[in-house]
């Protein structure tokens, strides 16, 4: 699994004073970048009840972005930032991958959300 | 709704084979006899896979031939529902390993024979090498009083069968009595079966509320490589098991794991031989059996 990009997740309520109150209405958010075949990072995680944007962008050609325990799904375009908010309402692990077939590996290109209580 | 009886499909099929079988048509349960038949699915063959799942994959396709041509009773026709080859990014290796599977399934001794593509036959390039080598996506034909409809939810690499499509199919089955007996065959299950490992049609359900008023459809499809049964309402769905290698079942983790250790004994490849009559059976033939 390639690890070449950073994943920046800015937990709400993080920053100080007057911003934090800002901060903590507003999702966390978390960046990942999609290339054939793989989701960087591939692991997320998440607090029931907290909201969550995925900010997703694709270094290569189309790809999708689908959760279906959420009810989302995108395509991933390259050159646009793509971004998709959920929030969680129960703990567990959930499935993203992406659903436009792109080449010989493409059944293997998903990540899991950790939900955590 | 589901009985059992070996006999004829065991004299049937020449072979050994599990059986299983339906009560496809509820509607249609006094039908003579004389409009029985019997065709075999394909599915899954990837031509050109090479892997753990399956070290014999380049004879596999061959062997089946051979068992379908031992068949006692010849299939009026064959069918194979997708995935004829495995996924290259190279538009002229597809095309080879289309060619190629032409020439091996040349050997088969039923000259009927229907194609549907797969996602690794036409996602990549919307089914034009496919379309140069096995002809339309979808299409229909008739079989002794029965409607069959071939659907293409892989062309798109989204896995749609797309307005277009199912206008197409809407207007197909305007022209049929609701108590037709009707037979749908895909790639991809219609139903989502297991969304979180993609075992879906994006807009399935849109061809399900089509086929819905219509009391007597049985669908055939491939995709997950193992055998699968699943109503929705009266409309029965069935998997057919891969002939190249098998893939986990369903359970409740978030992704799909990898396809099963190889079996040396083959157990779960092979093709599917389906009599349509009074009732409807499926006897799986093992490759193992060639």
């Amino acid at each position: 699994m390639r690890r070449r990009y950073f994943i920046a997740l800015l937990a709400a309520g993080s920053a100080a004073g007057g911003v934090a109150r800002l901060a903590a209405d507003a999702p966390a958010e978390v960046e990942v970048i999609a290339e054939k075949f793989d989701f960087t990072p591939d692991t997320v995680k998440a607090k029931v009840g907290k909201p969550l944007t995925f900010v997703v962008t694709s270094i290569d050609r189309v790809h999708g972005f689908k959760m279906p325990d959420f009810g989302v799904r995108t395509d991933i375009v390259p050159g646009a930032e793509t971004r998709v908010t959920i929030t969680p309402t129960r703990p567990g692990t959930f499935a993203f991958f992406c659903d436009v077939f792109c080449g010989d590996g493409h059944e293997e290109m998903g990540g899991t959300l950790v939900v955590e209580a | 709704m589901m009985q059992t009886d070996r006999r004829d499909f065991l004299r049937l099929a020449g072979v050994a084979g599990v059986t299983f079988t339906a009560g496809l048509f509820p509607g249609r349960q006094a039908m003579a006899q004389a409009d029985d038949f019997h065709f075999v699915q394909f599915s899954d063959t990837h031509w050109g896979y090479k892997g753990k799942a399956n070290p014999d994959a380049e004879h596999t396709l061959e062997k089946a031939i051979v068992t379908v041509n031992g068949l006692a009773r010849q299939p009026d026709f064959i069918v194979f529902t997708g995935d004829l080859t495995h996924t290259t990014e190279d538009p002229k290796e597809r095309r080879a390993r289309m060619k190629r599977v032409r020439e091996i399934i040349g050997g088969l001794n039923v000259k009927d024979i229907r194609f549907m593509p797969g996602e690794h036959d036409a996602a990549l390039d919307k089914g034009e090498a496919y379309k140069e080598y096995f002809g339309d996506t979808h299409y229909t034909f008739e079989h002794k009083g029965v409607h069959f409809i071939a659907l293409d939810n892989v062309s798109d690499p989204g896995a749609k069968l797309g307005e277009d499509q199912l206008a197409w199919l809407a207007a197909d089955l305007k022209q049929h009595k609701t108590d037709d007996r009707i037979v749908v065959m895909t790639h991809r299950p219609l139903f989502d079966l297991q969304p979180s490992w993609d075992w879906t049609t994006a807009d399935g359900a849109k061809a399900i509320d089509l086929l819905m008023p219509y009391q007597n459809v049985v669908v055939f499809y491939g995709h997950i490589h193992q055998e699968h049964h699943h109503m929705t309402g009266h409309i029965a769905h069935h998997a057919a098991k891969s002939l190249i290698f098998p893939q986990a079942t369903p359970g409740p983790q978030p992704r799909r794991p990898p396809p099963p250790p190889y079996d040396p004994s083959q157990k779960g490849l092979g093709t599917r031989d389906i009599t349509i009559g009074k009732t409807t059976t499926f006897v799986e033939l093992p490759v193992s059996k060639a």
